[in-house]
């Protein structure tokens, strides 16, 4: 018991990885065998990260769970994980989320092997940019998402993937080229990359540095690690990959875009830009805040104007990404008061939040695709009658989306609102009319797939549209079941959000 | 007395190549069985070097010192330290790789590797090998000259005779009378080195240790220290003398590409390292700004060439332009960092173009085309060569978790304290190695195989897929792990940074 404790997070991190490679010498014509034991695989890091989560104690400052490791001495970069409340809210998400996408991926039929490899190295990627605690090992991971990313989007993917897979791939690198740059002169600042140590220094630094004044460098520095973020969220006008990315990812592939990858960019500006920059946040949060409004409500008309269901869904993301980084442009500007704490409890509920019903959405796109071919919303319409629960959860999981209360979308978003109003009051009162187009584009997707004159061509013959079955409903279940639980109660996870956010903030 | 390893490292292949040509010319997996022995017997002892080399202690060890004209002041003098004792190892791996993949038909019939004469490749091949180990482990600089002079001159050969028939004699001519100007240019420095300090102390003598201690004045340091480290940079690739590498790679068979870009890259970039730095330190700070411009310009400009390439060996070609660029940029920079990364880069790269030459070989050997566009669907036949490729992608394009990250990452630091915009500039090759790289995985390896090639593509064999997954396994554990290799490095450039009185 000791030694599991002791050592929770780098079995998390690592298992998946561990599993991957056990994978490998597997017979890979075994599709079923394959299958579940990637399932298995991802359960175990999932109870760890419960029993985590029960032995967390939310009422201490700091991070828990501590692990240190020699890593890359010559340089002074050490494998250092730890948690706190902020971190242990993205790693239960992660592994909550793997499983179902790979419950997701059983109908996936063509190399299974790979597929599922590359899926458990995802996670191990993810979870370890959640757990560092060593800006090296933060970017390392950084990056080491990228790679099965690509390779699911680019083998696995439909039509038009190898565009999609490669803006996806260039735009993300291109990205994090200016927090490469950052870390590196950061780096060789301070001799080390430990967290904490370079937030102390880097605050507390003063005078000139490479010839320019300290604030200069600052600004220069603090935007590289914004910009990287930034597209990673996405921000408008960074957000130009998503929707082909995640319309061209297979289903699982796009559940995990969603729920969690786009999270690592919003925790990079909490975790990182926040601490690191605290002056040239508050300067320019602003800026930050017009971006978040852009992005809701541009997300949401663009959302509204999409024929392809997919894309639909991926534009809702860019819009409801901008509350989170609405609720951080807010929490920056006016750091340290309770607005601020307001605001930022809001975003990052609304990260966990997301996370489900992005992937929700996702997943029951993927559904409907793989029965009729096709996403055209055209192509829809009236199809609730034949297919009465899928109609049924999709508009659950939509209804969570559009941030009905009682569900969890408007315990987030109502959180961010209410934070940022006395803080940002002109850009709160736009995103809140971009609200409105947020129920717009929903209720036109329902509209288009469950109401409406049925096609016909879905009601008999060979193309006759089958019910959602058992493993299908099984993915839904545990999203739909926590959207509901955190709609009502949702003191559960805010006591651990609140606890992490009066800590930093 | 103790094992002379290292004289037997040196000197074994050039035996083995004597055995290899007393062999009857048609018996030709004889030839091979012998090569391959050689291969292995070496590979054991560079890694027998590699893990007993002591860490604590640092330092030169394995010393050898046998006189061999002590009227002049050479000495068979022999020597390693946490430098080159890795680059003994990469050419272990490198050599025993190489034979490997060229091997050809090993129980199936595919028709691949040399099947024409292998005894006498084999025979070159390692006479080549003898001086390369022979340059790395020198600790007198005439027998550094020799060695260096025994590694180019076969390369001739290899190419003229086994290369690709359309540009063999243009690319070997090329090729040959680069690096041997260039190593004139540095062989009269290395004279006047000669003669200045033996008449400031005295002695004459070649002995590197002796001539580190000769106390050149600055003047002198500034004259010789740009012939120097160009003449011997040459062979390291750097702009703008880089024109001979990409016809040279393209133009020899597989496994004297995986040589050429691997090994004898490093010779320059080494020789360079150990005669023009270390041996010039004042010249070298002096002169730092000039290295690091060509370097830098090397880093960019043959990342943007790599990318318009639409033959792949010239693309990789290009591309170790662009990274042999980034072992010059990190020894610009006369810091702990930079040096540092440079050492495991030329480690880190010799494995990775290793690699990437023997995958391309395999592919050409059965399309018979390296053009890009005309290929397409491998990895449905060489599945184990696409995942090779692609983590040779991944380690290229300095993806953390393989051992390019672990070089390229403190190059970069090193950069940023020398001069921080050179660091900015050079990494915009990050990007477009991604770009090249991924757009060439896909091309190649994925999509639909053009019709003229189905049917054509055999499968690689046992001894392929042996020789990439060693040279996977490499870049993945260091990557992982530099503990590995990082403290043994770091002692060698602690060292060097005592001559730079740094």
């Amino acid at each position: 018991m000791d030694f599991l404790t002791s050592h929770l997070l780098s079995l998390i991190l690592f298992l998946p990885t561990v599993s991957a490679l056990v994978l490998l010498f597997l017979p890979k014509d075994e599709a079923k065998l394959l299958r579940w034991f990637a399932l298995g695989a991802s359960l175990v890091p999932f109870a760890l990260s419960v029993f985590l989560w029960t032995q967390f104690k939310s009422g201490t400052i700091g991070f828990q769970f501590e692990e240190k490791y020699v890593w890359y001495q010559a340089i002074n970069s050490s494998l250092h994980l730890g948690v706190d409340g902020l971190s242990l809210t993205m790693v239960v998400l992660t592994t909550l989320l793997t499983p179902l996408a790979i419950l997701a991926s059983f109908s996936v039929t063509d190399r299974v092997k790979p597929y599922m490899m590359l899926f458990l190295f995802l996670e191990t990627g993810m979870l370890g940019v959640f757990m560092a605690m060593d800006l090296l090992i933060f970017f390392v991971f950084w990056e080491i998402g990228l790679v099965p990313m690509y390779f699911l989007i680019n083998q696995w993917g439909s039509a038009n993937k190898e565009y999609a897979s490669l803006k996806f791939m260039i735009y993300t690198m291109g990205g994090s080229l200016g927090l490469l740059l950052g870390i590196q002169l950061l780096g060789s600042l301070f001799g080390t990359f430990d967290l904490a140590t370079i937030t102390a220094n880097w605050n507390s630094a003063q005078g000139y540095l490479l010839g320019f004044p300290i604030e200069t460098v600052k600004t220069v520095a603090f935007w590289a690690f914004v910009i990287a973020f930034a597209i990673k969220v996405p921000i408008w006008p960074f957000h130009t990959w998503l929707p082909d990315a995640h319309t061209e990812a297979p289903t699982a592939g796009s559940m995990i875009l969603a729920g969690v990858l786009l999270k690592l960019g919003a925790y990079g500006f909490l975790r990182l830009v926040l601490p690191l920059y605290p002056v040239e946040s508050h300067n320019y949060a602003g800026y930050l805040a017009l971006l978040a409004t852009a992005a809701i409500v541009f997300g949401a008309f663009a959302a509204y104007g999409q024929k392809d269901f997919k894309r639909l869904v991926a534009y809702s993301s860019v819009n409801h990404m901008g509350f989170v980084v609405l609720g951080i442009a807010a929490a920056a500007y006016a750091a340290g008061t309770s607005d601020a704490r307001i605001a930022m409890d809001g975003a990052i509920l609304q990260m966990f939040n997301h996370g489900l019903s992005a992937a929700g959405m996702f997943f029951l796109v993927g559904v409907i695709y793989e029965r009729t071919h096709t996403r055209n919303l055209e192509d829809f319409g009236g199809l609730f009658p034949l297919v009465p629960i899928y109609g049924g959860i999709l508009i659950f999981t939509s209804m969570a989306s559009l941030g009905l209360p009682g569900l969890n979308g408007f315990v987030s978003e109502f959180l961010v609102v209410r934070g940022s109003f006395p803080v940002l009051p002109v850009f709160t009162a736009i995103s809140m009319l971009g609200l409105l187009f947020t129920g717009a584009y929903i209720l036109k997707g329902i509209k288009k797939v469950l109401h409406g004159p049925l096609n016909e061509r879905w009601a008999h013959g060979e193309h006759k549209l089958t019910e959602i079955n058992t493993r299908e409903v099984l993915v839904m279940i545990p999203l739909m079941t926590l959207i509901l639980v955190i709609g009502i109660w949702p003191a559960w996870i805010l006591d651990v959000i609140n606890k992490a956010v009066m800590a930093l903030f | 007395m103790a094992f002379p390893v290292l004289s037997v490292i040196v000197f074994s292949p050039l035996v083995a190549a004597m055995i290899l040509l007393l062999i009857p010319a048609e018996r030709k997996t004889e030839a091979r069985g012998v090569a391959l022995a050689a291969a292995v017997f070496a590979l054991l002892l560079s890694l027998w070097v590699y893990f007993s080399y002591d860490k604590t202690a640092a330092g030169y060890q394995f010393v050898e010192k046998y006189a061999w004209l002590p009227q002049l002041g050479i000495s068979l003098y022999l020597g390693v330290d946490g430098v080159s004792a890795p680059l003994v190892l990469l050419t272990g791996i490198v050599m025993f790789t190489g034979v490997l993949i060229s091997w050809g038909d090993f129980g199936e019939h595919v028709s691949a590797g040399i099947q024409d004469r292998p005894r006498e490749f084999f025979a070159f091949l390692f006479i080549l090998a003898s001086g390369v180990f022979g340059v790395f482990v020198s600790l007198d600089l005439f027998m550094l000259f020799f060695f260096y002079e025994i590694a180019v001159f076969p390369m001739y050969l290899l190419i003229v005779i086994w290369g690709w028939i359309q540009t063999r004699e243009y690319a070997a001519m090329k090729l040959t009378l680069y690096l041997f100007i260039g190593s004139v240019v540095a062989l009269v420095g290395a004279l006047a080195m000669y003669w200045v300090a033996g008449q400031n102390t005295g002695i004459y003598t070649f002995d590197m240790l002796q001539l580190e201690k000769a106390g050149f004045s600055a003047s002198f340091q500034n004259l010789w220290f740009l012939p120097v480290f160009f003449g011997f940079a040459v062979l390291g690739g750097i702009w703008p003398f880089h024109n001979w590498s990409p016809d040279g790679h393209v133009a020899a068979p597989t496994a004297v590409s995986m040589f050429h870009a691997g090994v004898l890259m490093k010779l320059g970039a080494f020789a360079a390292l150990r005669v023009g730095i270390m041996l010039l330190p004042e010249g070298a700070k002096h002169f730092q700004w000039v290295i690091m411009l060509c370097a830098g310009v090397a880093v960019v400009y043959g990342a943007f060439i790599a990318f318009v390439q639409t033959d792949l060996k010239y693309m990789i070609g290009f591309s170790s332009v662009s990274h042999m660029g980034l072992v010059m940029l990190g020894i610009s920079t006369l810091n702990h960092d930079g040096l540092m990364g440079a050492s495991i880069q030329m480690f880190s790269h010799g494995i990775m173009t290793a690699l990437f030459f023997a995958i391309t070989g395999m592919i050409y050997d059965r399309s018979h085309t390296r053009q890009i566009p005309e290929l397409g669907g491998m990895s449905k036949v060489m599945p184990f060569a696409a995942i090779g490729f692609i983590i040779g992608g991944l380690v290229s394009m300095g993806m953390p978790g393989f051992s390019g990250f672990v070089a390229e990452f403190p190059i970069f630091m090193g950069v940023w304290k020398a001069q921080w915009l050179v660091a900015v500039i050079a990494s915009i090759s990050i990007i477009l190695t991604a770009a090249y790289i991924m757009l060439a995985i896909r091309r190649v390896f994925f999509g639909k195989m053009p019709e003229k090639l189905e049917g054509h593509i055999t499968p690689i064999t046992v001894l392929d897929k042996v020789a990439i997954s060693t040279l996977c396994l490499l870049m993945i554990v260091i990557g992982i792990f530099p503990s590995i290799m990082v403290p043994m490095v770091e002692t060698g450039v602690q060292n060097i940074l005592r001559l730079l009185g740094v």
